[in-house]
């Protein structure tokens, strides 16, 4: 008897969502606040390394602050454009919704490329991790000439931070593809993947860590496989918080990697 | 039946978004760039780490708090679900806070 009422009175036989807003969002809310804690952790592992060590290295010229600002304008662009995505799909508009979501992939993907090329510099100038592999022919600028022995903390908190944020945005990047272009997505990003490994050198983490998307195209295809189904406006607004959440983390990496680093001439 | 009950959640967010200007985000994004192009400055600024990163601290919290009430929507959202995420946040990263006093120690011993 009850189960013939169901559909006909939704409302009344569950009681409403104690948060105000359906599953899937409070989620992803509870996925960023357990991220949160781990940024968090690195985040106050880097401020405790820079407060106890008056030696603590600051190499970051204004190239690479240049650099790191317009990485940071880009984020906060693409959060714009996120925003407008996530409007377009409430009201409806799936042309523009795609659009400003391959803008904030755009965005995202500057992003990227822009961060690869500052670590690439960074390691072509000496500043390097023990477990990356050895450059050929490589003259260690005077900034990093005693780093890895007197404060080898800094490039394991630089690397290991960085590193781990630029992950989050490769793979929101991927979300965000997924989101918008679905199975079409698959091929650009297996095209992406060869062109990331066969273009870097074998010495560069990049070489190895394009294997990130060879990763994310097989688990999304499997995810499509199994779940196939066109996404609305709730999964834009859902990916749209992980976006967001990503450029929210930078803007405490931000100030507190480069900025606190800064070298004043 | 679960399924039809989310998805009528989903609806009626949807249309309150649809009623949402999109003013303030531009608004708001370009108050996140001008308080970048501050911490920029600042970086410039020959300041005592301690201060720098309290200062540099601040505005990055301001800057937080512009993302996730406007661009994350948290603003919108009911007061049960801002407090009790937002709390839940603020109160386990401070319990972090505690290693620092460490740092200075350290630092006020120098290094051996």
């Amino acid at each position: 008897m009850a189960e013939a009422a169901l559909p006909h009175n939704v409302a009344a036989i569950y009681e409403p969502s104690l948060f105000g807003t359906y599953s899937k969002k409070v989620g992803m809310w509870l996925f960023l606040l357990s991220d949160s804690l781990t940024f968090g952790a690195l985040l106050y592992a880097y401020s405790y390394g820079r407060l106890s060590t008056p030696n603590w290295p600051t190499p970051f010229h204004s190239g690479s602050i240049v650099n790191a600002t317009i990485m940071t304008a880009f984020l906060l662009t693409s959060s714009l454009t996120m925003v407008l995505a996530v409007n377009a799909a409430a009201r409806g508009n799936e042309k523009t919704r795609r659009l400003w979501l391959l803008a904030t992939m755009a965005c995202g993907a500057g992003f990227i490329v822009l961060h690869g090329k500052e670590w690439s510099n960074l390691i072509a100038e000496g500043l390097r991790l023990p477990i990356f592999p050895a450059v050929p022919h490589q003259e260690v600028a005077s900034e990093f000439v005693n780093v890895s022995k007197t404060v080898p903390q800094f490039a394991a908190t630089f690397f290991g931070l960085t590193g781990m944020h630029m992950l989050h945005v490769t793979l929101g990047v991927v979300y965000l593809g997924v989101i918008a272009l679905r199975r079409k997505f698959i091929p650009i990003l297996l095209a992406l993947w060869l062109v990331a490994w066969l273009a870097t050198p074998a010495y560069s983490p990049f070489h190895y860590g394009a294997h990130v998307l060879l990763i994310a195209a097989l688990v999304c295809s499997l995810i499509m496989w199994l779940k196939p189904k066109i996404y609305d406006a709730a999964d834009v607004e859902v990916a749209g918080l992980y976006w967001h959440f990503v450029d929210l983390v930078w803007m405490f990496i931000f100030p507190l990697v480069y900025i606190m680093s800064t070298k004043i001439v | 039946m679960e399924d039809a009950f989310q998805q009528a959640i989903e609806q009626r967010v949807a249309e309150e978004q649809r009623h949402h200007s999109v003013t303030p985000f531009f608004w708001v994004w370009g108050v996140l760039l001008v308080l970048t192009a501050i911490e920029v400055y600042l970086g410039y600024q020959n300041m005592e780490p301690k201060r720098m990163l309290s200062i540099l601290m601040c505005l990055s919290i301001v800057k937080a708090a512009l993302i996730i009430g406007y661009f994350m929507h948290m603003k919108y959202e009911v007061s049960r679900m801002k407090y009790l995420t937002m709390c839940s946040l603020v109160f386990c990263l401070a319990m972090m806070m505690v290693f620092f006093p460490d740092a200075f120690r350290i630092l006020s011993l120098g290094v051996k």
